[in-house]
């Protein structure tokens, strides 16, 4: 097996994967181009898992934009009885680890100007990357809220005016400064989701919450023994990519 | 200045379906073959085993595997009025990136296009008179019939390790299978995939209604599996982790599972990974190409001269590397004239939402095949005189996956999209809905078609594809009648609520539609109005062969890969049969 100007050690020079915050960084050579002949190429620990976040502290959002999340999250999803909200499954650590990588730097979108407003059917056409549209619309919304709603931030409001302000951005009803209500709406609701469903090792859907309450079995990848059990309950619990929190002692 | 390396053979650009198929057929014939791709290496064991596939987030939603739009992109507007704006994150198609292409993250449907697709404008006019077509529909035949491809169709049945029932063999009919098909020469390699609940109900609704479903057709292998080419596949477990993920069972066919493990061991093969083709290059004459300029990863710029040029990587793409390239004349659609952009299409999804109360579809069992499918109302299936339309759609009831993030947006009619509203359905909703879909075809039009965008560039500074395109009458009326269609059938279905979805008003890039697109480096008989003869040869240079579904003239209510794979395999032997014997035109214009 011939593998020319490949870094030995790095087989996955392409980058960090998308979910991985910026914990470790492969060198520039990472990126090398190189010749693949005589066979299929195998090189050890050449497999890039996740990484799994901490879930302690704010990497990305300060004290007071975190509360505002946490907020926003348990009002997207709300706590119901037996049930976690967003906050308590973690979606706003889920949404602060993916905004300090490479989603958050919006290093995968196309982001080159000239930045013009398009139809609809364009898509996002935003010069903001995702991390600077939480900085602009949690700012925003805090603004809105201390001058609007009685000199409090978001995470202060009752739950009825939490509510209500939700849906009057999600309308673009909510008259925010500089940045668009419905499109800072859309992003959390999107991000929230993203937290409450995604596999728990990216800091959301602590205990496997939003999969336990749809009845989802996570990271199995055999079916076969029930591809023929039809409308019938699956028996099985579900489990993460780490596996499940008792096979590790949590 | 590139760097010029020793001349080859054959140089192919990009290294995915059509390129690893190409590449172990000219391998195979003797060939010294180089394939330059533009994105990583990837296999099953290091990119995607089952320690770390089932990750939502990061394949499905983040699009791990994908083309990043910052490192190529199209524009996109709607009509000739409108300004062109970047792609900047990709929604509608997602172009595959790295070894195996599109190939590695596809669903693996498998089909056939018809017999009457690859001569759609004569077969059109003569059954329904010139006049039934609308004015501004550019559709043409294709040069090549179905019995030419016949073979090849098998052959690239077997390579990817179709499971499926035959529905027409040698011209005997099985209602077990596709009786609207056309002849094949044997049944397909695998059975059928083990059918959901779902699918169970479908069947019976739409054989209630007097319809002829069967089991869909595609390369998820149903047992244990070993090709043509002595490559092993493992049976498919209904993991639910399969279109935008690779298959870590080794049970989707692809070019890892089926080609690449014997085309590696070839020593007159090499592959290049994170290289990027940046142009094709002319001889001073102007008739043939001299081979492909590329650059590293670090920015060096190559030249790899080569006696033939396969163009495969992935329609849209090739059509760029033609325009960037200078190869054939660009379309005007002011004018009609030119050839390359012309024909643009992609295709048309409506169908309905069933909503239950009592059910368990357990949707996370599931693979990107499995599905129930029926063909009365595709292409030419059913009589149109009476609707005022032409084409047809490909019906289904699937069970692809059950991916939550993907599922939470599903909602039982008058929920709300989040609070209480959206939480107090959410775990009833994922476990009673199912829903009918209708693939659509779309048919060509003078106004839809790519050139070079005036005002967006790459990373390279090169000018970006822009894509003009919308829907047109013809296919408004043909997708809410198949709408309806699918309506009826989930009514039949006994669900407590049925929603009818139509086709948008306009076509956005938005949403998640398909990774088909076709059309731009078309093929014909006429070199006004197709970029490459019936062998995928350019008309311009005769050792350029553009490879993919840039060569349908239309597009049809099926997957496109079926027909790719087999037009790949065609062209291979064209090359290995023909032209080889006497490189020239193996068409005179
Ligand atoms: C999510 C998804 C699901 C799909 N499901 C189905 C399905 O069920 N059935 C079906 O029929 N089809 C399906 N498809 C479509 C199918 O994947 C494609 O039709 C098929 O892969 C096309 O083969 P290709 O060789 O033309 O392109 P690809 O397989 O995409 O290969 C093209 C290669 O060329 C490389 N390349 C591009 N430009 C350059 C350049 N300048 N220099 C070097 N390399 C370059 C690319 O990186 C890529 O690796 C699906 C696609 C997607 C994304
Ligand atoms: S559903 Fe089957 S073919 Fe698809 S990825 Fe899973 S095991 Fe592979």
């Amino acid at each position: 097996m011939g593998s020319s100007r490949a870094p030995r050690g790095i087989r996955r020079r392409d980058l960090l994967t998308s979910t991985a915050a910026a914990f470790f960084v492969f060198g520039a050579e990472a990126a090398l181009g190189r010749t693949v002949k005589g066979g299929l190429p195998w090189a050890p620990d050449s497999v890039v898992p996740p990484t799994p976040v901490s879930a302690v502290g704010w990497y990305f959002f300060t004290a007071l934009e975190g509360a505002a999340v946490e907020a926003i999250c348990d009002r997207l999803i709300p706590p119901d009885d037996g049930n976690p909200g967003g906050k308590q499954a973690g979606c706003a650590v889920f949404i602060d680890r993916q905004l300090i990588g490479s989603y958050g730097a919006a290093e995968r979108f196309y982001m080159r100007p000239p930045f013009a407003t398009g139809t609809p059917q364009q898509g996002t056409q935003t010069q903001f990357s995702p991390a600077e549209q939480y900085r602009r619309g949690l700012a925003a919304l805090d603004r809105y809220c201390r001058d609007g709603l009685g000199g409090k931030g978001f995470a202060e409001l009752p739950a009825a005016e939490q509510d209500k302000l939700l849906a009057a951005m999600e309308k673009g009803e909510a008259q925010f400064t500089g940045v668009n209500p419905r499109e800072f709406f859309e992003l959390l609701l999107q991000n929230a989701m993203e937290g409450f469903f995604a596999d728990p090792l990216y800091g959301g859907n602590r205990d496997m919450a939003g999969w336990k309450l749809i009845g989802f079995p996570g990271a199995r990848y055999d079916y076969r023994d029930y591809i023929g059990q039809h409308n019938k309950p699956f028996p099985l619990p579900p489990v993460a990519l780490q596996g499940r929190p008792e096979w590790i002692g949590r | 200045m590139a760097r010029k390396l020793p001349a080859t053979d054959v140089v192919i650009v990009g290294l995915g379906w059509t390129g690893a198929l190409m590449a172990e057929e000219l391998t195979a014939a003797g060939l010294n073959v180089v394939a330059i791709e533009r994105g990583p290496w990837r296999d099953t064991s290091t990119d995607y085993p089952t320690t770390i596939d089932q990750d939502e987030l990061r394949f499905g939603i983040r699009l791990d595997l994908f083309l990043r739009p910052a490192q190529e992109t199209f524009t996109f507007r709607n009509n000739l009025n409108q300004s062109a704006l970047p792609i900047r994150q990709f929604g509608s198609f997602l172009p595959g990136n790295g070894v195996g292409g599109a190939g590695v993250h596809w669903n693996g449907q498998t089909w056939r296009f018809a017999a009457t697709d690859y001569k759609l404008r004569s077969y059109l006019t003569e059954r329904y008179g010139a006049k039934f077509l609308p004015e501004d529909m550019t559709i043409e035949d294709w040069g090549v019939t179905y019995d030419e491809l016949e073979p090849f169709f098998d052959r690239f049945e077997y390579i990817s390790g179709v499971s499926g029932k035959a529905g027409n063999i040698k011209g005997e009919k099985d209602p077990a299978g596709n009786i609207f098909e056309d002849p094949r020469q044997r049944d397909y390699p695998l059975p059928p995939l083990d059918p959901s609940y779902a699918m169970t109900l479908f069947d019976a609704a739409a054989k209630g209604l007097g319809y002829h479903p069967f089991p869909r057709p595609g390369a998820n292998a149903s047992r244990a599996y070993t090709n043509p080419l002595g490559v092993t596949m493992g049976p498919c477990t209904y993991c639910g982790f399969c279109e935008r993920f690779g298959c870590g069972n080794y049970s989707k066919g692809t070019p890892q599972t089926a080609v690449l493990p014997v085309l590696m061991r070839r020593a007159n093969f090499e592959a290049r990974t994170l290289c990027e083709v940046l142009h094709i290059n002319k001889d001073a004459a102007g008739e043939r190409a001299t081979g492909v300029t590329y650059v590293d990863a670090h920015g060096e710029e190559f030249e790899q001269p080569a006696d033939i040029v396969l163009v495969c990587a992935y329609g849209l793409h090739n059509v760029r590397l033609l325009l960037l390239s200078g190869i054939g004349e660009p379309y005007d659609p002011a004018t009609g004239q030119g050839t390359v952009g012309r024909n643009y299409a992609y295709q048309s999804s409506s169908g309905a939402r069933l909503f239950f109360e009592d059910k368990r579809f357990n949707p996370f069992i599931g693979s990107g095949v499995l599905g129930q499918s029926m063909d009365d109302f595709n292409g030419d299936n059913f009589d149109h005189a009476a609707h005022g339309f032409v084409g047809g759609a490909g019906i289904s009831c699937a069970s692809t996956h059950g991916r939550p993030i993907a599922s939470s947006g599903t909602r039982a009619p008058g929920a709300g999209r989040w609070g209480m509203s959206w939480k107090s359905q959410v775990a009833s909703t994922y476990q009673n809905t199912t829903g009918i879909s209708g693939q659509g075809s779309v048919y060509s039009y003078r106004d839809c078609y790519l050139d070079l965008d005036p005002i967006y560039k790459d990373r390279f500074g090169r000018p970006l594809m822009r894509m003009t395109f919308d829907w047109h009458d013809n296919e408004r009326k043909m997708t809410n009648f198949i709408a309806e269609r699918c309506t009826e059938i989930a009514k039949a279905m006994n669900p407590k609520t049925v929603q009818t979805n139509r086709l948008s008003e306009h076509y956005s890039v938005v949403p998640y539609q398909s990774t088909h697109n076709t059309g731009g480096a078309t093929m014909g008989d006429n070199p006004k109005t197709s970029v490459v003869n019936k062998y995928l040869q350019s008309w311009d240079l005769h050792n350029v062969f553009v490879v993919g579904a840039s060569a349908f003239q239309h597009n049809a209510g099926y997957n496109p890969t079926g027909t790719v794979g087999a037009l790949a395999l065609w062209a291979a032997d064209a090359i290995k049969n023909r032209y080889l014997k006497n490189p020239g035109p193996l068409v005179q214009a």
